[in-house]
């Protein structure tokens, strides 16, 4: 039995089934971000004035983040309109790059995650803190060292923008120097949790589409031969998944990495 | 939109004409969209560094969210065809905003929702 209206419209909706799906599905996405959005507007406009950190991440890793997945949106826009002027050769050209496009974003994502998970706060038993990038920190030795610097107070890490020129060099720190030590995960305040939380979600959906991106590129596109019409379909369908994620982004970006 | 430039490859592919594509047109059409996505980003960041003896946060907030709102809907607009959509998406974004704003109402009004006699700083 054929599956019904998987290439013409159903009368009712004016629509062919997995477009219906797929913007049922988004409408569902939109709530999920939302109520992570609405967490974070919660947790920022209660934040104590000059508490919430500001400068914390790469503006220009964030930027570089943003113009690969704007041009990825082209690629898979460009990647349907060559299913419908039948040009499968041009597909597979615009599809490859937007799966590129979205290895490079998840690759520099991962190393911002790196980035911050080697990034420690140590607090000193004299009431200093030293902050930079974990070097070494071998348990059998007595002493860890880090490529960062002294500062007296939380405050004084609070606003990284506000400061200009921040020497950092390698310090040694014995051991028994040291009263606690976190790095800047998900578990070291309430923005670093919401930056996990948010920009993980949104890279796992990176992930699930670059997924069916690449099934619909490699193994998937055998139904191009058999049903063109039907082929352009899915892709016009998970392309509207990839606009959903770019646009996710869009406001992510600015959220997390400029205010 | 004209038909398409290039002679379908397929013959007797069904052919949908709700959307007429052509390619050239698309290839102008993105080419605009990128641009203007990336003269969004350069505001939004020019925004993120305007000076605060000038701009309290919240303005800045409000002048950067403003600028993706405008880059967000170029996005939706031409390149997910919102623009040009049925009625029945309308319907389904519609209720997606209506509990949407139902849910950053509720965040706003429990930030000022407390017990009676709570100490609030």
């Amino acid at each position: 039995m054929d599956i019904p209206y998987t290439v013409e419209a159903r009368p009712d909706t004016g629509l062919y089934n997995a477009k219906v799906g797929i913007w049922l599905f988004l409408a569902s996405e939109v709530m999920l971000f939302g109520g992570l959005f609405s967490a974070y507007i919660l947790l920022r406009v209660s934040a104590e004035p000059g508490t919430w950190p500001h400068g914390w991440q790469d503006v220009t890793l964030g930027t570089t983040e943003t113009i690969i997945l704007a041009l990825s949106a082209i690629t898979t826009l460009m990647a349907w309109v060559a299913c419908k002027v039948r040009q499968f050769g041009r597909f597979k050209l615009f599809h490859g790059c937007t799966i590129l496009l979205a290895v490079a974003f998840l690759c520099i994502h991962l190393s911002e995650y790196y980035d911050d998970l080697t990034h420690y706060e140590i607090h000193l038993t004299n009431g200093q803190i030293a902050d930079g990038h974990m070097v070494k920190n071998n348990t059998g030795e007595d002493y860890v060292v880090i490529d960062g610097r002294y500062v007296n107070s939380e405050i004084d890490l609070d606003d990284l923008r506000a400061q200009k020129n921040i020497s950092e060099k390698e310090i040694t720190i014995p051991r028994s120097q040291i009263a606690s030590m976190e790095s800047y995960g998900p578990w070291f305040n309430d923005y670093m949790a919401l930056d996990f939380t948010m920009t993980g979600l949104h890279a796992l959906h990176v992930l699930a589409g670059t997924i069916v991106i690449g099934f619909l590129w490699g193994p998937g596109s055998k139904l191009w031969k058999k049903d063109p019409e039907r082929f352009t379909n899915r892709i016009e369908v998970s392309g509207l998944f990839w606009h959903f994620v770019d646009l996710v982004w869009i406001f992510l970006f600015p959220v997390l990495y400029l205010t | 939109m004209s038909e398409p430039h290039n002679s379908p490859a397929t013959a007797g592919a069904p052919q949908n004409h709700d959307h007429p594509v052509d390619f050239n047109s698309y290839v102008r059409r993105c080419a605009v969209v990128f641009v203007a996505a990336l003269i969004a980003i350069g505001f939004m960041i020019w925004a993120s560094y305007l000076p605060q003896e000038h701009f309290s946060w919240r303005e800045k907030v409000a002048i950067i969210l403003c600028i993706a709102s405008v880059n967000g809907f170029i996005v939706a607009g031409f390149l997910m065809h919102l623009l040009s959509e049925r009625k029945m998406v309308y319907t389904i974004l519609g209720f997606t905003v209506a509990f949407v704003i139902g849910l950053f109402a509720l965040t706003l009004y429990a930030m000022s929702d407390f017990p009676m006699n709570t100490v609030t700083h």
